[in-house]
Parts: C-alpha cells; structure tokens; sequence
C-alpha cells in the first residue's frame, strides 16, 4: 500500500471563516477556537485552585494565626483574619473540585485535544461543531456556579431562601460523601445551598463532558483522512480516544449519582440518608433507608476512570514527545496502545480501592486490590517502553521534553506509591492521611500538569504561531520539578506518622492545641507550605512567558521541532479549515525516526517517497 | 412529487446510495486508509467512491450520525444501569425483610396502555422506513405521523400515571420504590420526550416534502433512538413492577 502515491484528492468542498467577531471568537465553532477556550478556561481554573492551596498551606503551616490580607479579602468567611475550619474546608472543597474536573479534565482532553485531535487525523473539524461549541459552553456554565458556590450567602435571598449561615461554600471536599452531602443546613454551614450548587455544577460538567466524548469518539473513527489506519495514528489521538471512551461511560454514573443527590436535596427523598442519623446534635427523623455507600459507590465508579481521564492524555503526549525529540520510532508503539486500552478497562474495576475503609466485606476488598495491582503491568509497559524510547536517542533537551520526562519520573514516583495503597492491609492505616494526598497529587496532579506543560510548550508555536522562549521555559522546569517533589514527598512520610487528611490543623505549637503526637511534624509541615508558596511563585515565569512570547516571541515555521504528525505540515497557525481545502494523504506511521536509508531523520506522515515504511515495533 | 431539497443522490439517480456509506465503520472504503479498504468498496479511482457532486461531507455525513447515536445511547444505558444498581442496593435488603419501608406501588393501568402504545409505535416507525426506501412518501407521512402521535400519547398517558398516583397521595418521596418510580419514569419520559422533538421535525419535513438524503439519515437515527427508548421503557417497566 505504501509506495502507491495517491493524487492529491484536490479541492474539497470549504466553509468560510466566520468573520463577526462574537462568531469567530465567542460562540465558535471551530475546534481551534474552542480548544483554546478550553484551555483559557482551565489556565483561570488553575490559578483559582492554587490561590485556594496557597491560602490552604497558610494554614496547615502556622495554625490559627491572624492574617491582615485575608480580613480585607474575605471580611465575611474571615472575620478576624483566621482561616476557620469551616473557610478551611470550603476552600479544600473548591481547590479539589476545580482542580479535578476544570483543570486536569478541561486542559488535557478539551483544550489540547479539541485543538489537535481534528489536525492530527487529517479532518476539517470535529465531527458535530455546534455540539462541540455546546460543550464548551455548558462547562464554562458548570464553572460559573461553582464558583457563585462560595457566595451561596448572598445568593440565597434572590431565590427566596434564608441565608442560613455566614460562612462560606459547599463543604464536603471533591467527593462530597453522604450522608452529610446530602442533609442540607442540618449537617452544618455550607451544607445547604452551597452544596445544591456544588452538584448542580458538577452535573452540569457530567452533561458537557459527555457531549465532547461523543464528539471526540466519533470524529475519530469516521472522520480520519486517506491513509490514516488505526496503527498510523499518534499516540496522541489513541489517549483522547480512550478518555472520551472512560468519559462516556463514567461521567452518566456520576450524573446519576448527582441527580440522587439533588433529589435528596430538594424533593426530601432518602436515596443516601439512613434511619436515625444523630447529626449536630439533632436527630434526624424525616428520612430513612437510604445508603451513604451507595453514595461511594456510585462517585468511585465514576471517580476511578477519571483519575485516567487526567493522566491519558499526558501519557499519550509523553510518547509522542519523547519519540519526537530522541528522534527514534516510539518503543512498542501497539503495546502503547494497547496498555493504553487496558489501563482504561481495568479502570473500571477497581474503584473499590478507594471504599477499602468504608466497611466492605473484605472478599470483595480482596478482588479489588488484585485487580488494581494489575494495573501496574500496562503502566509499567508505558514507563519501559517510555525509557525504550530514550535509550539510544540522540536527545534534544528542548523545554517540552523536559517536561515530558518530567512526567515519566513523577509518574513512577506517583505510580509506585499506588501499590502501596492498592493493599488493603497497608490502605487501612494510610487511608485518610498524607499518604494519600501525597500520592495523588504526584501522580493525577502534578504528572498530569506537566503532560500539560509539555502540551503548552510543544503546541505553542502550532497554537499561537510563535515560539515560547527556551530559557525561561527550561528555568520553568527546573524550579518547578524540584519545587513540586519538595512539596508533595514529605507529605509521604508526614502519612506515615499519623497526619489526618482533611483537618485545618494538626498541632498548634502557640496555643498548645491539636494532636499531639504530630507536634513533631511542626516543621515539616511548614517546609510543605514553604515549597508550596516556592512552586506557586515560579509558575510566574510561565505566565511571563506566555505574555512574552505572545508578544516578542520568535515566529514558528510549519514545523520547527522537526516532527512528523500532520499538524505539522500546515501554516502555524494553522487556517480555518485546517488544511486549507486540500486533503491530507497518509503514507506511513507517526514515529517514522531516523530510518535507515531516508535523506533526513524524520520522515512526515505524508512523505510518500523514500524508504518503505517501517513499525516502531 | 415536488421534492425541494434537492440532495446529491437524486440529483445522480444512477447512484443513490453509493458503498461509501453502506459499509460499516472498519470497511470504509477511501476513508481510514491502507487497512480500512473492503473487498467490495470501489477502487482506488476516486471519482468512484462518491458521486459526482459530492463531498467527502455529504459521504461521511449518514455514518457520523449513526456511530454518534450509539455512542450517546451507550451513555444514555450506563445512566439507567447505574441508576439500576442503585434501585438494587436500596430493593434487595428490603425483599430480603431487612427493611419494612419497601412499600411497591400498583402498576397504574395506564402504563399498560402505554407500554401498547411505544412497541405499537416501534412497529409504525420501521414501516415509515420502509416506506421511505421505496420512495413511497405517501404511506411514509402516514406512518411517520402516527409514530409521532403515539409518542405524544405516551407521554400524555405518563403524566396521567403521575396524576393518578399523586392522587393517591403517592410521592416522589413517599418511599423509596416511589422514589425510584418517580425518577426513573421521569428521566426516560425526559428523554422520549426528545424522541418525539426529532420526530415532529421529520413529520414536519416529511408535510413540506424535504426528506433528502441528509433527512433519510435523520430519519434512519431517530428510529434507532426511538426503538432504544421503547427497549428502554420495556426493560423499567418490568425493573419497577415485575422486581420488586
């Protein structure tokens, strides 16, 4: 098949660009359009949930201190200048949610993927573009109520409710267990509308997110260009198909789970709350029957997948980059793509990892935690054949490989600690400690950050059509990279000696107050929020570029990092219908590296002369 | 006949429905390359694999709907799966005498009528598919209408199951099988109701005479749609009085 050469297919039928400016700009339907949105959306989210963390860590580090900035900030949740148990959690809730769904779901699959999944198979556009729009728009919404969240307060007069309390937002951190989600006002502040608003948002993300995954599947297998088969295409597309896939199935059960929720809220039904519960020192009468389990259940099912719907991604980012700049076919590309499916699957089963604590028998508990140890072989296919990749390449230390390596480390620091957790006996003692966040954070977290770092700086020049600076970008790193392992690390051995997830305060060392056994930990503790604010403070340089290179940045040709997938065969950036009206004719795979015999060391996806083509595996 | 929206199949009678868009997702032919090319779709000639006229959209036009349907039904059915498994955490305990709250209401003799009335409108729905193949418009407008009658009778025949329950003093949450009746009955009404919005818009264009082929494919996704919402409806029907 290879050595045919098709006829270029000629002229094929071209929308024209919209030009007003709400159309071209605003409600868009131009994948491009929409992903940058995305990514905007995701870049205001990021900041938000890290002024939550930093505003956090202040706390954690010196406990019940008087703040002067946060009494002209919040001169309502923060009278006095202290951050109150209540503010503590209602931050935790936002930074967590935010976090999860507006910025490790947002950034990775509708920001890079809307831009580049069309691009990088050859289509025009996504396969429905008002549908594409739609989504965009309703998780902007989703945003915008969850952020009027906080304000619940002062919301609550307008839709004739009493502004039951002073205090700030939903509190029930990311995963909003019953039964205390579900009870309203009786549970505690936050509790009531705050909480409606939390799930209302969070259905609203369920409904968005479905329609990209229904998009995103569809172009993908109806929508690829002559010559791009299955095995031709960059790991890239594989790992947004995947997580459309994990999407599809995962985001209804959360959906459903929200809409009991809901019920429970505003129609008094008993979907999560039992007989009897004794809460704030009241007894609950008016509902019975219901199952907080079902609660965990339901969200963990969810949950589980979307911990891949973050990290795919950036694991199909990672291979692309590092087969780009080692210059070398991919190592292994089927079993990549294969252990990207059975990473997806076997996501599915497992969620009852995260219920070890929740009094599950404990047959079911061992099933679960056999099937999660599974999941490192796939994972561990990846990291190899990640390292197969660079073994022997002639690197090229550019900002966005740094990062993807970047990636493959905190993957495997991440990564190793889940088979830790993924034991019962050792879950047991760590569950609900800083074990745990120590973990997820290295590995949902942080690695999927810097997938997304690696995406910015290795699609900047493709997005905006100019080059980020290198020098900055490679500072960036460094910092970052060192900033983030100071932070989340010592949260490993702060779980180990007993330091509860979840609490505003562990020992105060001025009023003597707290748990003692941690009083230890005082200093570590602050060492946490001082690389925290460290951290916080370098991503400056990344804003700074961004706004430079923008500006003055050096102007990017078609392809200036010499790689072979077909964003790269047109203008940067790119016209609005991609491929200016010509369509893109495939000839070989997406690693074609250094082949013997061609006259360069990358062949491009349409290259039809030169040598035959060759499997990276 | 007058047929206003001209689409490219009519206007080149001698190609119809060209392979392109017959063949299923792993056999397309010219799209999705070396590996994708079936035994039977045309050669490598490209003016074969759609007629003159056309553009690569309009071929891959009536396949993106289609996988774009089942791709949304796989969500629609993993919402009512969980919703199920939901409906067995709360009803398997209490069947078992564990708890004395499970109060089963009685089936409401409208919903047997309207059970009638959706595998009645299933039927109806594929004779206005047919029809329309053999370009027989008269009894597809026929058809096509009485579907949509009977889906509006369907939900008028929920409502009035509604009505009579609240009646009775049965609430959403007057306890949990009331609870589950009142959610899973509205979700899916909810839904058939967009069933019944896709087939008032091909009624409409089926009186205007615009069923083209960009139509055809409306026609041929709803119907798949509407068979998944009378499935559906079967299979709660049965999960709410028959498991209980």
């Amino acid at each position: 098949m290879t050595d045919v050469v098709h006829p270029v297919h000629g002229e094929v039928h071209r929308h024209p660009a919209p030009t007003s400016f709400i159309r071209k700009y605003v409600f868009s339907t131009d994948h491009k359009v929409i992903g940058i949105q995305y990514w905007c959306l995701a870049l205001f989210s990021v900041m938000v949930g890290m002024a939550m963390s930093a505003l956090m860590r202040l706390q954690l580090g010196w406990p019940g201190q008087e703040w002067g900035f946060l009494k002209t900030l919040m001169p309502n949740a923060a009278e006095t200048g202290t951050i109150s148990g209540e503010l503590y959690l209602s931050m935790l809730t936002m930074h967590g949610t935010i976090m999860v769904f507006f910025v490790l779901t947002t950034a990775p699959q509708g920001g890079f993927g809307n831009y580049f999944l069309p691009i990088q198979i050859g289509a025009a556009d996504m396969a429905f573009p008002v549908l594409n729009m739609l989504s965009f728009w309703i998780t902007f919404l989703a945003l915008v109520v969850l952020l009027s969240a906080p304000f619940a307060d002062s919301i609550a007069p307008f839709l004739g409710m009493d502004a039951a309390s002073n205090v700030i937002g939903p509190i029930g951190g990311w995963t909003g267990y019953a039964p205390l989600s579900a009870l309203g006002e009786r549970a505690g502040p936050g509790q009531g509308l705050g909480v409606v608003l939390w799930v209302t948002s969070i259905a609203l993300f369920c409904i968005a997110s479905l329609l990209g995954a229904l998009n995103f599947i569809t172009t993908m297998l109806n929508m690829r260009t002559r010559g791009m088969s299955l095995m031709r295409l960059p790991l890239t597309c594989w790992a947004w198909f995947t997580t459309a896939v994990l999407a599809l199935l995962s985001f209804p059960v959360l959906l459903a789970a929200g809409i009991l929720l809901l019920l429970d809220h505003l129609a008094l039904t008993s979907f999560f709350i039992p007989a009897n519960e004794y809460v704030n020192g009241k007894l609950v009468t008016d509902h019975a029957g219901g199952s907080p389990i079902l609660w965990q259940h339901l969200f963990w099912f969810f949950g589980h997948p979307e911990v891949y719907i973050a990290i795919l991604p950036g694991m199909g980012l990672t291979g692309h980059i590092l087969a780009t700049f080692s210059r070398k076919p991919i190592f292994g590309y089927r079993a990549m793509v294969y252990a990207i499916f059975a990473i997806g699957l076997l996501g599915f089963f497992v969620w009852g990892h995260h219920m070890f604590i929740s009094g599950m028998s404990p047959y079911s508990a061992i099933a679960f935690s056999l099937i999660t140890l599974t999941i490192g072989v796939p994972s561990a296919i990846k990291t190899f054949n990640w390292l197969g990749t660079l073994w022997g390449g002639q690197i090229r230390f550019t900002t966005p490989m740094l990062f993807a390596i970047g990636f493959v480390s905190l993957f495997v620091s991440g990564g190793i600690t889940g088979l830790f957790l993924g034991q019962t006996s050792i879950d047991l003692p760590l569950h609900d400690t800083y074990f745990v966040v120590g973990h997820f954070h290295l590995i949902m977290g942080v690695a999927a950050i810097f997938g997304m770092f690696a995406g910015t700086y290795f699609w900047f020049p493709k997005m905006f059509g100019k080059m980020m600076h290198e020098g900055m970008g490679k500072l960036h790193f460094l910092l970052t990279f060192i900033g983030v392992n100071a932070i989340f690390i010592p949260m490993h051995i702060m779980g180990m000696a007993g330091q509860t997830r979840r609490y505003s305060f562990h020992w105060n060392p001025v009023t003597g107050e707290g748990l003692h056994y941690l009083s230890n930990m005082t200093p570590l503790t602050r060492f946490v929020s001082w690389a925290a604010f460290f951290t916080i403070t370098v991503q400056l340089i990344f804003l700074v570029n961004l706004v430079w290179s923008l500006a003055k940045g050096k102007r990017a040709s078609e392809n200036p990092w010499e790689a072979t997938s077909l964003e790269w065969t047109i203008s940067s950036p790119p016209p609005h219908d991609n491929f200016a009206g010509v369509e893109p004719v495939v000839h070989r795979g997406a690693y074609e590296f250094s082949v013997p015999g061609a006259s360069k060391d990358y062949l491009m996806q349409t290259d039809a002369g030169g040598p035959a083509e060759v499997h990276g595996d | 006949m007058r047929i206003v929206d001209l689409d490219p199949a009519i206007r080149n009678p001698q190609s119809r429905m060209p392979a392109t868009i017959t063949t299923d997702i792993g056999m397309k032919p010219g799209i999705g390359g070396g590996t994708g090319r079936g035994p039977s779709g045309p050669g490598s000639d490209d003016s074969k694999e759609w007629p003159p006229g056309w553009t690569r959209d309009d071929a891959l036009e009536p396949q993106k709907y289609r996988i774009g349907m089942w791709v949304g039904l796989a969500s629609v059915l993993m919402l009512f799966m969980s919703l199920t498994s939901a409906y067995i955490v709360r009803g398997v305990p209490a069947l078992n005498g564990g708890l004395d709250d499970w109060i089963p209401i009685a089936i409401p003799a409208v919903l047997w009528f309207d059970t009638i009335v959706l595998l009645v409108s299933s039927v109806s729905i594929e004779l206005a598919r047919r029809a329309l193949r053999q370009n027989d418009y008269a009894s597809f407008k026929a058809w096509i209408s009485l579907t949509t009658l009977l889906g509006v009778a369907f939900l008028a025949g929920q409502v009035a199951a509604w009505r009579e329950l609240s009646a009775q003093g049965v609430y959403i949450n007057s306890h949990p099988h009331s609870s589950f009746f009142y959610l899973l009955t509205s979700l899916h009404g909810l839904h058939l109701f967009g069933g019944v919005i896709a087939l008032l818009y091909v009624t409409v264009a089926a009186y205007r005479m615009r069923i083209g082929f960009k139509r055809r494919t409306a026609v041929n996704v709803t119907a798949i749609y509407w068979h998944f919402m009378d499935g559906l409806w079967i299979y709660l029907f049965g999960l709410l009085f028959f498991f209980r």
